[in-house]
């Protein structure tokens, strides 16, 4: 089926670069960016605002395709929709007039299995994430990390190969948000799933992550270092933080981040470069 | 003439939907309480209403205001019992309202219809934009004339005239519904296996649907507007029929007593609305609901 040497990916980049066509001009987000993913890894892909970082898993999910390069999902070349994989977006993306139980069979009605058994195996799920007695409320009833909860529940439910996730916890509040990340962790464990994941975080990346990504100040981003982390599993997000091997690998990764997010905002600070950039792209 | 002259809402004929209700009664007492107190306010307009009927009749008695320009309260409230009594208003009250139904359920589906396809066939509409503008900013009214010789008298020269008032106002709607979708339901959608169809059905058309309810009552509003207008230009029965007689025989009293009628049946048909609206919306928050 695949070709020997792409056995062992789930997700693999190669220079692919991503232009929008716009009114003013073409805008490059990504540029000739290189990716592997092996199966079952939890990677992370970091950079400063703007980096084109959910570009890079629009291009994972099919959604958008590349300007240029390839995309391959288990070695082979990715047309149209990527089929294997769940998406969970950054913002809400729940069907407002659906219940929290119907949002969750969504995926499950979408692919025709009948209604006792799809509702069923959401009510399981629901119970899964913690939702026990929200079934019939709707989304604008819930908070907001009851929302990606719901979310969480809704993209798992498919069972996917692969789970692209763009700042899923990047609206809640801190408290919530670590909780977020150690349930997502513990349904990811032995789940065997690939997942990619997207944050402007590092702590979260790096706490969660087998793989830290770092992506270059945009427009045009390339990765311009991969860390691998080494933090033995099971993790407990909520202790980790302030171990010795954590501090150690947050501020190696962090001195590379700096500069990034540094030249970002000086870009940003100075007009004239955006425009500089722009027809740079074009 | 003015074109449209009645209407539970102000008529509008804006790309935006309407806005469905005042904030204060879907928002609740809990929400207002800034505002004046409630009793108070009732008791305000109760008053308003008082005052004005009574001044009416008033200056009608004693000649400030001409009763034969003006009627007076008695005299209308003496005729809608006459009307009432013989059951004669039964009739032209049912008739108006099927011709409002029919307009509404046929203008309601033609503009679900178009509006979706429109929404959905980017070039198709481009084309037709033109069309569409022409056709819109034409006042309805002057059609009235020409749906009696193709319609004839019967009830289907209103209807027809009704539907040009309602369709535009749901096509808008649903156009403006299913391209204003938000982008990431869309995208989760379809990540989550949704075909064309099935995203027509899951997200589009209930998308859609918030915006046409909202603009629900300004709908029915004129599917009422259509019918009444229509009676009044050719008619052998219905409210419409029934105002242009009076005022035939230079009958203010009549006037004034189908006037008083409609203006009834037009708030118990927007208090209907407004249920039906809660029970379909109900997954939109209070505040969202009322701001359309």
């Amino acid at each position: 089926m695949a070709d020997g040497e792409d056995d062992s990916a789930a997700v693999e980049l190669r220079g692919v670069t991503m232009t929008y066509h716009g009114a003013e001009g073409d805008y490059t987000a990504v540029r000739e960016v290189d990716l592997t993913v092996a199966p079952g890894r939890f990677v992370s892909v970091v950079g400063p605002t703007g980096c084109g970082k959910s570009t890079v898993l629009n291009a994972v999910a099919g959604l958008r395709e590349p300007s240029a390069g390839q995309v391959l999902i288990g070695g082979e070349p990715l047309h149209g929709l990527n089929r294997r994989a769940g998406y969970m977006f950054q913002q809400d993306a729940l069907l407002p007039w659906k219940t929290v139980v119907q949002n969750v069979a969504f995926g499950l009605e979408l692919s025709g299995v009948d209604k006792a058994e799809r509702l069923a195996r959401a009510h399981e799920w629901v119970v899964r994430v913690g939702l026990a007695g929200f079934e019939n409320a709707y989304p604008h009833q819930l908070s907001g990390g009851m929302r990606k909860r719901t979310a969480v529940a809704q993209s798992w439910i498919g069972d996917p190969d692969i789970l692209l996730m763009d700042e899923p916890f990047g609206a809640l509040d801190v408290q919530t948000r670590q909780i977020m990340e150690n349930e997502l962790l513990t349904l990811w464990t032995d789940s065997g799933k690939t997942v990619l994941f997207v944050t402007h975080d590092l702590e979260e990346a790096v706490s969660l992550s087998d793989e830290v990504v770092l992506l270059s100040a945009g427009p045009g981003s390339r990765v311009v270092g991969r860390y691998p982390v080494d933090l033995p599993r099971p993790r407990d997000l909520l202790d980790i933080r302030t171990t010795p091997r954590f501090t150690e690998l947050y501020g190696a990764i962090w001195a590379d981040l700096r500069n990034e997010v540094m030249r970002t905002y000086e870009r940003a600070s100075h007009g004239t470069a955006g425009a500089g950039a722009v027809q740079d792209a074009g | 003439m003015s074109a449209l002259p009645t209407g539970p809402r102000a008529p509008e004929l804006s790309k935006t939907p309407a806005d469905a209700a005042p904030p204060s009664r879907s928002a609740g007492p809990r929400r207002r309480r800034t505002g004046p107190a409630r009793p108070a306010v009732l008791a305000a307009q109760l008053g308003l209403a008082v005052l004005f009927v009574a001044g009416w009749e008033v200056g009608s008695r004693t000649g400030i205001v001409d009763p034969f320009f003006f009627s007076s309260p008695a005299a209308v409230a003496g005729r809608i019992g006459e009307w009432l009594g013989s059951g004669e208003i039964a009739g032209h009250l049912l008739t108006t309202l099927l011709e409002a139904a029919l307009a509404l359920v046929i203008g309601g589906v033609l503009g679900l219809g178009i509006g979706f396809l429109l929404a959905r066939a980017r070039t198709l509409a481009a084309v037709l934009d033109p069309y569409i503008k022409v056709l819109n900013a034409l006042p309805r009214v002057v059609l009235a004339p020409i749906f009696l010789l193709w319609f004839g008298l019967g009830i289907w020269s209103k209807v027809a005239f009704g539907v040009t008032l309602v369709f535009f106002i749901v096509f808008f709607n649903t156009y403006q519904g299913v391209r204003e979708v938000d982008r990431v339901l869309v995208d989760n959608a379809r990540m989550l296996g949704a075909k064309e169809s099935q995203l027509i059905r899951h997200v589009l058309l209930p998308s859609a649907m918030s915006w046409i309810f909202s603009s629900l009552h300004t709908s029915v509003g004129f599917a009422i507007v259509g019918a009444v207008v229509g009676e009044y230009l050719g008619a052998s029965e219905g409210m419409g029929y029934l105002i242009a007689q009076a005022e035939g025989t230079f009958d203010t009293t009549g006037v004034f007593a189908g006037m008083a009628v409609l203006s009834v049946v037009v708030v118990v048909i927007d208090l209907l609305v407004n249920r039906v609206e809660r029970r379909l919306l109900r997954w939109q928050p209070a505040r969202e609901r009322a701001h359309g």
